[in-house]
């Protein structure tokens, strides 16, 4: 832990010297204090609340809908194998294709309002949702279904309180998986056309050579992910704790 | 011999399924296209038939060239930075531990964030969508390798070592065949991440390439072409990821096969 701040605190030192001496043109890249303090200009003005709160509501849509539809879609698909087999090599191939692509036909589709990155984010969360769903399916232990008929529960009291339960830790990377890809469709499909969210003002500032503000978002963005990333973990590893598993 | 009937009726059945799936998929497509209509979508017929003449155009080849030369080298770099390194960081415990949490950070940030860095570092042309590729491609490869490299079974190691085995040899001979199927997962995943970094990066700065003909469609709205040139992109994808898994399959079945014959 101690070694990983100091690596990182020496690399954005080692960033800091490079910049202020010129070495790294300020046209390129301007030094990390100055990326700071223009974050914290930037937060000052208030003019990037509206676009903060597009982008995480589109994720948090996302997220929601990714989870709970893929879920259940693998909940579906693990129940009938046929559908199963039929879908395994599209699953297998899902994550090499190209998925913004499809951006301009959801624009023309849905006009270019928050609905068109919420369904790139959602196609390109869902997937990982249901493969890791039926992962975690396939290992549940046949002694706890076999348990669960000698106390004659039905289809649903066995999903809830067996299957989910020894289900959950892959569900729970299926989680994980559909948050980092929701802020990756929301944010690129912003960056690549939209009206708001902070993708699309770091693709603003960029096109208008405005360095500070374009380094001020991509640090925002780079803290926020992490937060994010940090938080998930831990919440992760509490869950696991209490369901000793680890 | 009786081996081989079960066999090939299995893979006629997978042949099947696939069939089964695309023409699901072409439906699915269809049905979109009756409710969107011609402003949206092209029905899936006809876009072959736009694709077939698409590769027939002389404008084309030229460009799918240019992104080959750009995806080529990405992959190159890729994996030839991103092996060594997630075996050096495999092996070492320490820097392992250290830079993991660092690579999966910044695997989960939305790349396109660094973009405008790239740009700025490298101008327009070659090598951005180069660089680009590679900030895609290369930390799946490396978190693979790393992680392959590190769960690595101890006993395998020790049996090496006991027949005095030492240093890169133990890493040549041992380690890296015993990680190898692993590994090839992480760079079919970095391969496919490259082919979409690098055409992403032509969408916004390219005067060439699949990327770029696919913005200016985007840009003259014309949806033929929009929709051909996605369906030859997917088609490529999804070809070149099949063929690595198949290579996985392979490589993980003789590892299985090994382990047999040593159990046995």
């Amino acid at each position: 832990m101690v070694l990983r701040a100091a690596v990182l605190g020496g690399g954005v030192l080692l960033l800091e010297i490079l910049c202020r001496l010129g070495v790294i043109p300020r046209f390129t890249m301007i030094p990390p204090t100055a990326m700071a303090a223009g974050l914290v200009a930037l937060l000052r003005t208030g003019s990037l609340n509206r676009d903060l709160f597009a982008t995480f509501t589109a994720v948090a849509t996302a997220v929601g809908s990714s989870v709970v539809v893929g879920v259940l879609a693998g909940m579906v698909v693990h129940a009938v194998p046929r559908v199963r087999r039929v879908l395994d090599p599209l699953f297998a191939t899902y994550y090499a294709i190209p998925i913004w692509a499809f951006y301009p036909l959801f624009i023309v589709l849905f006009g270019l309002n928050e609905i068109p990155k919420i369904v790139i984010a959602f196609l390109y969360s869902v997937v990982a949702v249901i493969v890791n769903t039926l992962n975690g399916l396939d290992r549940v232990p046949r002694v706890l279904l076999k348990m669960a008929r000698a106390y004659r529960m039905g289809p649903l009291a066995t999903g809830t309180t067996v299957v989910l339960p020894s289900a959950a830790p892959f569900i729970i990377t299926g989680v994980k998986l559909a948050i980092a890809y929701s802020l990756i469709g929301v944010i690129s499909s912003e960056f690549i056309l939209a009206s708001r969210g902070v993708g699309y003002r770091l693709s603003f500032a960029y096109l208008g050579f405005d360095n500070v503000t374009l380094y001020a978002l991509i640090l925002l963005l780079l803290v926020c992910v992490t937060t994010i990333n940090q938080v998930v973990y831990a919440w992760e590893q509490t869950l696991l704790r209490r369901w000793g598993r680890r | 011999m009786s081996m081989v009937a079960p066999h090939r009726r299995r893979r006629q059945g997978r042949a099947g399924d696939i069939v089964l799936l695309i023409i699901v998929l072409g439906l699915i497509w269809q049905a979109f296209y009756q409710v969107a209509g011609d402003v949206a979508l092209t029905p899936p017929l006809a876009t072959v038939g736009y694709a077939v003449g698409l590769m027939s155009s002389p404008d084309f080849w030229p460009n799918v060239r240019a992104t080959f030369a750009a995806f080529g080298l990405a992959v190159l770099i890729s994996v030839g930075a991103g092996l060594p390194t997630g075996v050096l960081l495999g092996l070492n415990k320490l820097a392992g531990d250290a830079a993991e949490p660092v690579l999966v950070a910044l695997y989960s940030v939305p790349k396109v964030v660094f973009y405008p860095v790239i740009l700025l570092c490298f101008g327009i042309g070659l090598a951005p969508e180069v660089a680009f590729g590679v900030v895609n491609g290369v930390l799946p490869i490396v978190i693979f390798t790393t992680n392959a490299m590190a769960h690595v079974k101890p006993i395998y190691l020790k049996t090496g070592r006991a027949f005095g085995l030492t240093g890169w040899q133990l890493v040549q001979t041992i380690a890296i065949p015993a990680a190898l199927p692993e590994i090839l997962t992480g760079v079919r995943v970095g391969l496919s991440l490259t082919f979409i970094g690098t055409l992403l990066s032509e969408m916004f700065a390219a005067r060439a390439g699949l990327g770029h003909m696919l913005i200016n469609a985007m840009q003259l709205n014309s949806v033929p072409r929009i929709m051909s040139l996605t369906l030859l992109i997917l088609v490529f994808a999804a070809i070149v990821n099949t063929a690595l898994i198949v290579v996985e399959h392979r490589v993980s079945g003789r590892g299985a096969e090994a382990q047999l014959d040593g159990a046995g």
